[in-house]
């Protein structure tokens, strides 16, 4: 208890001494671990739009138009009957039985439909016609990551203009995301690497400010681990106060960036990351902070506080 | 208590040794003055002793135990048993005469019953008692040193080393010092003692070991200050054996190679 006591007290005096120092060390692990958080959150809320995503993506298989033909399948006009039934067979038939779910037959009619529902007011659906519109099969995949068996399949044929894989959709805003995964994740390096420096540094000068306590303890028998504890501590402690620093910096982020305002502009992502998930990566941020600590601690100890 | 066997210290390869096959025995509460020209090698010699420095060649046996060979992690159990004291006191400016001497028993992780019991104590016997609230720059050197003998004995070591403990000391001083050293050996405490000081070497009339150049030239009980010369000439001439012309040839030659 006593010796508890007395480390305590030489922290809180290591801590006085290297005021600016230690200041400087708790905001260093604070912006990396942040970049570090900033990471696990924008990979978490990848994840959640690819499971809420791709659970509804469908196989749009759209058929010739009317019209000026873009590619080659569809020198021949619009598709015919028989192109349409062909393609439906071909989708139908018991080998794809495992990949299809369900297949919906879009007419030209219900595209113009559909269309008029989401934007019968604009000035431009004035000038579109039903003949312009095309029609389309929607397959619903059993398992989307199959979706390349389906494609392959129906694609080239006679009839088939493009068949599109929702997924790709999304790629571009994943691409984005997994840059900044990118970005924040180099960031988060660079900070750390500075915090270890930072925290050698703090260390070497405490050590040095307190030579003669660790030349007398070292004298009169303390234990190497005794000796060094208190820098560990005094390491640890501003790496945590870091992480705290950090997981609220997040967690603000979150409750007032995102809950608050981006769900609300943003609404074609109906599933967030949330303050549950900062909490989730709280204690992996504490855990870094105390890690770099640690290593920075062993590095210097070592070599400024011999025994 | 403390054996030295044929034990040499070598600081740096090609060096002359700072301490040349050294063997030299001190048993349980002697007191010993170690005296010699700076760099004869009596630092060296308390270095070994703590474990400050391992030697090169030989063995040193502390306590019961042969040191060289000890592991890392049990230094710091020989240290205690070990109490040391330097010529500048080296006090822990910003605490009091109290908290300096209970900061040994602190950081060994005495309970706080026996640091309160032990520590005022420990201050009666260097007569310090009711000075426990000063701070060092409030104290006088000889109270100043009282405080860091303090802190050397207050965890009961069976050895004192002492390395110029008066050598910051008016003459009256260093007296008080002297008794009060002699006092804690006359309870069993083994005292070794480096020291240049010629008039206490001659009042105390305790062993002194002399050391010139890493070497043991005089060996006496109750000596008493010898100048280097003289014990030099005297030890060439008593144990003439070749073994020990032929070290001093040596010595000689590294004497005249750093005067050239």
């Amino acid at each position: 208890m006593s010796r508890f006591r007395f480390v305590l007290g030489e922290i809180g005096q290591g801590l006085r001494r290297n005021m600016s120092m230690a200041i400087s060390v708790v905001l260093v692990t604070f912006v990396s671990l942040t970049f570090v958080g900033s990471a696990a959150l924008l990979q978490m809320q990848i994840g959640k739009m690819k499971g809420e995503w791709y659970d509804r993506v469908e196989v749009s298989v759209f058929l010739c138009p009317n019209g000026t033909p873009r590619v080659e399948t569809c020198a021949g006009g619009e598709a015919t009957q028989d192109q349409i039934a062909e393609i439906r067979g071909i989708l139908e038939a018991p080998a794809m039985d495992s990949y299809v779910d369900e297949i919906f037959f879009e007419t030209k009619e219900q595209a113009y439909e559909a269309v008029r529902a989401q934007a019968g007011d604009e000035d431009w659906f004035q000038l579109l016609s039903v003949d312009q519109m095309q029609a389309s099969f929607r397959v619903k995949l059993t398992d989307p990551t199959q979706i390349d068996i389906v494609m392959d399949e129906v694609a080239g044929r006679t009839g088939v203009e493009e068949v599109l894989d929702q997924r790709e959709i999304f790629e571009p805003i994943f691409l984005v995301m997994n840059r900044a995964t990118v970005l924040s994740v180099g960031l988060a390096v660079v900070m750390t690497v500075t915090a270890v420096l930072l925290i050698t540094t703090t260390i070497r000068l405490s050590a040095m400010s307190r030579r003669r306590e660790t030349e007398i303890m070292r004298f009169v028998g303390a234990s190497n681990f005794f000796i060094q504890l208190p820098f560990m501590l005094e390491g640890a402690l501003a790496a945590l106060l870091g992480a705290v620093l950090a997981t609220g910096t997040l967690w603000f982020g979150v409750r007032y960036g995102v809950e608050d305002w981006l769900s609300s502009s943003v609404g074609f992502v109906t599933d967030y990351v949330t303050t549950a998930e900062v909490w989730v990566i709280a204690p992996i941020l504490a855990a870094i902070g105390i890690a770099i600590a640690a290593i920075s601690s062993l590095v210097s100890l070592s070599r400024y506080t011999k025994v | 208590m403390i054996r030295f066997d044929k034990v040499s210290k070598v600081y740096k390869r090609g060096a002359r040794p700072a301490l040349d096959r050294v063997s030299l025995g001190v048993e349980r509460g002697e007191f010993v003055f170690l005296v010699g020209a700076s760099g004869s090698g009596k630092s060296t010699f308390l270095r070994l002793v703590l474990r400050e420095e391992r030697a090169t060649s030989g063995r040193v046996h502390v306590a019961g135990r042969e040191i060289t060979t000890l592991s890392q992690w049990k230094v710091p159990g020989l240290r205690r048993q070990i109490g040391v004291v330097f010529q500048d006191f080296r006090l822990l400016q910003n605490k009091t005469v109290f908290e300096n001497v209970a900061f040994a028993q602190q950081v060994i992780g005495r309970p706080r019953h026996t640091i309160a019991r032990e520590v005022p104590e420990t201050l009666e016997l260097v007569k310090l008692a009711g000075k426990e609230k000063r701070l060092p720059h409030e104290l006088s050197g000889g109270e100043q040193q009282r405080v860091a003998i303090a802190r050397a004995i207050v965890n009961r070591p069976s050895i004192l080393l002492a390395d110029e403990p008066t050598g910051n000391l008016d003459p009256a001083t260093s007296a008080g010092i002297m008794k009060l050293l002699d006092r804690i050996n006359s309870t069993g405490t083994t005292v070794v003692m480096a020291t240049h000081d010629e008039v206490i070497v001659d009042q105390m009339r305790k062993r002194v070991v002399q050391l010139i150049d890493g070497e043991v030239v005089r060996d006496e009980s109750e000596g008493r200050y010898v100048v280097d010369s003289e014990a030099a000439a005297a030890a060439a001439l008593a144990g003439a054996s070749a073994d020990r012309a032929d070290r001093e040839a040596r010595s000689d030659r590294a004497r005249t190679g750093r005067s050239a």
